[in-house]
């Protein structure tokens, strides 16, 4: 119900939204919780496990009862907390975990089944019969898990991350916060101040108290306009600090649009990583409750967050309310209460010696809360007197206090456990517990206004004069200073069933029965009764269910301790945290210098190649490549081959460096001439191979595959810094610089004649040539060398020629019979010749394996080269590279296939090899595949068994020499 | 996290590659008995305090670095170019 000359909202702006399809009216400045208990709706939210109607029972982020879903379709935003969501003109809301309706979910009979479902239940059960689990009990329980639903469609909303720096970060802008903010901006730090409210002035919005001779809320503005007006200083609110990581680091979830209908282009959320040099934890404190029987009935809540919904929204829950508390603080909600008019039928203190500081209420010192009525909303609660006697009060509302529990999350975030205040009965931050941060004001267990005030303001002080800013610090204004005084007690005797996690449906009973059970470490009770692991992370029951298993295992409250405090304080959706990352966005796209999106594209790594390039009529990509394979072996075919890896390298030294790093020799290498390298890794294994070529005495370019040209890259440089350092020599990568495209075929140097400013031979270039020639002017680089097996070319010119060049090639190509091909006919005409891929080395096999064993020079190290030469990588019992041919008609050789012999049972321990790479051979006209066969070389001519398991294919196949077309390479020379 | 590249400054992690333990700069001798080659490959210590890795600055200067890092408090006392120091 709405309290007259209360609340902040504004009653000149009215505002309709809907719960469960019912209309209702709420205020501009309402939460979506306030505004629905300003209209009377009690029955918020059904609990997960045993589904108990369940109301709002915080004012905040904590809240463990009133989640919804918000929003529809595919921006339907599960697990909001009312609390938290703003109200908007039309927002739609919807209660979750329960059906048919939230009046009345069918699923409350596991309420009735509770003595089953207690503490661990689910390793005692749903093993037998062991049939039942597939189809009976697992879909049930997935059909049961969860809170709210995710629409499970792709979503348009926009989310977005950003990065900040700054010298001191203030987390939390209560009093401690603006004052900790305030003092090092003073001094001249640059200071983010950050608060997960719409507002500033956290518990200052939800007191009836003044600062300094004026309502706070009044001090709040103002202190918020001087920070403001200062250049140094960043004011966020709706942002939370999510988590503490290393060197000063934050991860921070800024909700952006949360509480409006249309973002208009806006992000929903943007997720900060913040870097700073200082933090200030003032992150405030979170009541805790008090265990007694049923009191998880609707109309039970946190006494703070009954004050603030009183004087931040001007609701309350009900026309007759009650507080229970053990301590002073509860005693000011009944103030504020009666002194708004409304009627508090009792102010109930367990301390029997505690003073009233209420005002006119009934008080009842020394008595407890010992039961809840009203399934559906509180009716009445029940009394227990000093002398053990009980009697009922109707009540429709109840205000409970057990204390407060200081936030210090974000200090834990670091592996480090609070310590143990036994005068305020909290845990509270350790100093240094994350380097560079201070807390401040309730945080650090410091529970008045003006003690919040002094120590924000010491601490943004000492944080800035860290890093060398002179501060005087802000003057103090005057607030209230009561002293804190509570009597320890976490939960009442009785029967029935006393609630510690709201959210997991964890008992008072559930606690004791896991020491029971000898689960006595805190780390175990948590996960054997689940308390503390719903999305509220137990802010509202850890205390409480720590110091019950205490009491159940004979510790005290340090020695039992907390669990491990991990990031992010609130939920974060991955979608925030992802940020960027999205669809394309995922990775950067790399093109090349001839990309054509009409042509179907593979993608190699970042780059986009195509895969073939159909001609008009071509129905099927076979008909295309078996083309563009007769095509290039008949007459010329162009191929953009710029995505390999190429590598500048100059200076003297040059050959040292490749002698080095290749298997092979390199300093004997002519200018002119290119050589086809091997490069392994230190343990022996291959890592690449491509060709290098020296186009004068101190200039080289080397080439590498495309999906390794990066990790080539960085081993040149680790080789050189780490063991070459004093060679006279530098080189850089200049893949992007040149774009290059293969000529290929019979008739590619009839082409190239017509295109280059000088004529070439097979005198002239012969077969490994390199050189500078000239292109229209243009400084180009040819290459003689062949991946295809043909007589073929490849040339490079400056990339800013590349798309010209490319397609004069084509043009005069197809003038010549030929046109360009794509990486279907590429690794065709490559098989056909036995050339190996990263499909052959694949990182697990050797020089050995592949058949270049010989490769490696015998004269001098190279990188690999002493582990290469272990027994175990040159024992001829090793799979190695061979041809494969299926001998039955219609045979295919799928890679990845496993090779066994003729007669022997396709099962692992028969497994003699595996095919890597295959194809249709148009030059043979039959399929022809590569693979590694155990003893390979000499098992030509012999037939083994192909099983592919996964496909159900099982094929005969000849092992023969891997270069199956031209092996004596006729057609590259000539 | 972030590391301060000697040549470029502080910057964030993600720009570098992480290799493995600054041992790796004790390359043996071609001719090394086969015992001193398994412990330069596969033998690692693991303490729990300092530890001695190789960084690159992949997206930056191409730098190799040895990076000091106390694997308990994750604070890190040194970066220098590989050149600078020995492995140790």
């Amino acid at each position: 119900m709405r309290v007259d000359g209360k609340g902040r909202i504004d009653r000149e702006a009215p505002l309709t939204f809907r719960f469960d399809g019912h209309d209702h009216t709420g205020f501009e400045g309402d939460t979506l919780a306030s505004a629905l208990m300003g209209d009377g709706v009690r029955l918020m939210g059904r609990s997960f496990k045993y589904h108990r109607p369940r109301g709002v029972m915080t004012a905040g982020s904590e809240e463990p009862n009133a989640l919804v879903t918000t929003r529809s379709g595919t921006r339907s935003d599960p697990n909001v907390r009312a609390t938290v969501q703003e109200l908007y003109e039309g927002l739609e809301a919807r209660s979750q975990n329960r059906w048919p309706s939230l009046g009345f979910d069918l699923l409350g009979m596991n309420d009735l089944a509770a003595p089953f479902l207690g503490a661990g239940f689910y390793y005692k059960t749903f093993m037998w019969p062991r049939a039942f689990w597939e189809k009976l009990y697992e879909p049930a329980i997935r059909r049961a898990a969860g809170l709210g639903a995710l629409s499970g469609k792709a979503t348009d909303e926009i989310y977005e991350k950003a990065f900040a720096f700054c010298d001191v970060l203030v987390i939390g802008g209560g009093p401690a916060g603006l004052m900790a903010a305030l003092s090092a901006g003073l001094a001249g730090a640059d200071v983010i101040l950050c608060d997960e409210d719409a507002e500033f002035g956290g518990r200052l919005l939800a007191e009836a108290e003044q600062v300094g001779d004026a309502p706070a809320f009044d001090w709040v503005q103002d202190t918020v306009a001087r920070l403001n007006s200062m250049d140094n200083v960043r004011l966020m609110t709706r942002t939370t600090v999510t988590g503490a990581y290393d060197q000063g680091s934050f991860g921070a979830l800024e909700r952006v649009a949360h509480h409006v209908a249309d973002a208009a282009g806006a992000p929903l959320e943007c997720f900060w990583r913040i870097a700073a040099k200082r933090s200030v934890l003032c992150a405030g404190a979170l009541e805790r409750p008090v265990a007694f029987r049923d009191n998880d009935r609707p109309g039970v809540m946190m006494a703070g967050a009954m004050r603030s919904y009183l004087n931040r929204w001007g609701v309350a829950p009900a026309k007759s309310l009650a507080v229970f508390g053990n301590n002073d603080d509860a005693h000011r909600t009944a103030r504020d209460l009666a002194q708004a008019g409304v009627h508090v039928a009792a102010l109930i203190d367990s301390r029997a010696d505690a003073p009233n500081l209420a005002g006119d209420v009934p008080y009842f010192p020394g008595h407890l809360v010992t039961r809840a009525y009203g399934r559906r909303g509180l009716e009445a609660i029940q009394l227990r007197r000093p002398d053990g006697s009980q009697f009922k009060m109707h009540v429709q509302g109840l205000g409970v206090s057990g204390g407060w529990n200081p936030s210090l999350h974000l200090s834990c975030h670091m592996n480090v456990r609070p310590e143990w205040r036994d005068d305020i009965a909290a845990f509270v931050p350790r100093p240094d517990a994350v380097p560079g941060m201070r807390v401040a004001g309730s945080a650090c267990g410091q529970f008045s206004t003006a003690e919040c005030l002094k120590s924000g303001a010491g601490a943004g002080q000492e944080a800035a004069q860290d890093l060398g800013f002179a501060a005087s610090g802000p003057q103090l204004p005057d607030a209230e200073d009561a002293p804190y005084r509570l009597r320890r007690l976490w939960a009442v005797e009785g029967k029935g069933r006393a609630w510690l996690d709201f959210q997991n449906d964890v008992t008072v009973k559930d606690v004791v029965q896991a020491a029971a059970e000898n689960f006595a470490s805190v780390e175990h009770m948590k996960r054997y009764t689940t308390q503390g692991m719903a999305p509220d992370q137990g802010k509202s029951s850890n205390m409480l269910a720590l110091a019950v298993l205490a009491d159940a295992t004979g510790r005290g409250i340090p020695e039992t301790g907390t669990t491990t405090f991990r990031p992010p304080y609130t939920p974060v959706a991955i979608a925030a945290m992802g940020a960027g990352a999205q669809g394309k966005t995922y990775a950067p796209e790399r093109f090349t210098t001839s990309h054509d999106d009409s042509l179907p594209n593979i993608e190699a790594g970042l780059w986009y190649r195509p895969s073939y390039v159909p001609k008009a009529g071509e129905k099927t990509w076979r008909e295309s490549c078996d083309r563009e394979v007769q095509m290039v072996r008949s007459a010329v075919g162009i191929c953009d081959v710029s995505t390999l890896g190429k590598i500048d390298l100059q200076g003297p030294d040059v050959g040292k460096l490749l002698d080095f790093v290749y298997t092979n020799t390199f300093g004997s290498l002519k200018p002119g001439r290119a050589r086809y390298g091997l490069m392994l890794r230190e343990d022996g294994f291959v890592m690449d191979d491509g060709t290098c070529a020296r186009l004068d005495d101190n200039r080289w370019l080397m080439t590498s595959t495309t999906a390794a040209a990066g990790q080539v890259m960085r081993h040149l440089d680790w080789v050189q810094q780490a063991f070459c350092p004093d060679l006279a020599l530098r080189f850089t990568s200049v893949t992007e610089q040149w774009a290059q495209f293969a000529v290929a075929g019979p008739k590619s140097r009839e082409l190239l004649n017509d295109l280059l400013d000088q004529p070439i031979s097979d005198e002239t270039f012969p077969f490994m040539q390199c050189g500078v020639v000239s292109v229209g002017g243009i400084t180009a680089r040819l290459f003689r060398i062949s991946f295809s097996g043909e007589h073929a070319y490849e040339i490079a010119v400056p990339a800013r020629y590349g798309a010209s060049l490319f397609e004069t090639l084509v043009s005069r190509a197809e003038v010549l019979g030929g046109g360009a091909y794509g990486m279907e006919a590429l690794n065709v005409m490559r098989i056909e010749k036995g050339h190996i891929t990263h499909a052959e080395i694949h990182g697990a096999t050797t020089a050995f394996d592949i058949g270049f064993g010989r490769m490696i020079a015998a004269k001098k190290d190279c990188v690999g080269k002493a582990m290469a030469a272990r027994p175990g990588l040159i024992d001829t019992a090793r799979e190695q590279l061979v041809g494969l041919r299926p001998v039955d008609a219609g045979g295919e050789a799928p890679s990845g296939a496993h090779l066994f012999d003729a007669g022997a049972e396709p099962v692992r321990e028969n497994d003699q090899g595996y095919v890597t790479s295959t194809c249709f051979s148009p030059s043979l006209g039959e399929v022809r595949a590569l693979g590694f066969l155990k003893n390979g070389p000499d098992r030509h001519g012999e037939v083994v068994k192909l099983v592919d398991h996964m496909r159900g294919i099982e094929t005969r196949c000849e092992v023969t020499d891997p270069v199956v077309f031209d092996p004596e390479g006729g057609r590259l020379r000539g | 996290m972030r590391l301060t590249c000697p040549l470029c400054g502080e910057r964030d992690s993600r720009e570098f590659y992480y290799q493995g333990a600054a041992s790796m700069l004790n390359r043996p001798p071609a001719d090394a008995a086969g015992q001193e080659w398994h412990s330069y490959m596969h033998l690692r210590d693991n303490p729990a305090g300092e530890v001695r890795d190789l960084w690159y600055h992949q997206d930056g200067c191409g730098s190799w670095l040895v990076v000091s890092r106390n694997t308990v408090t994750h604070h890190i006392s040194s970066v220098d170019l590989i050149g600078a120091q020995n492995a140790g």
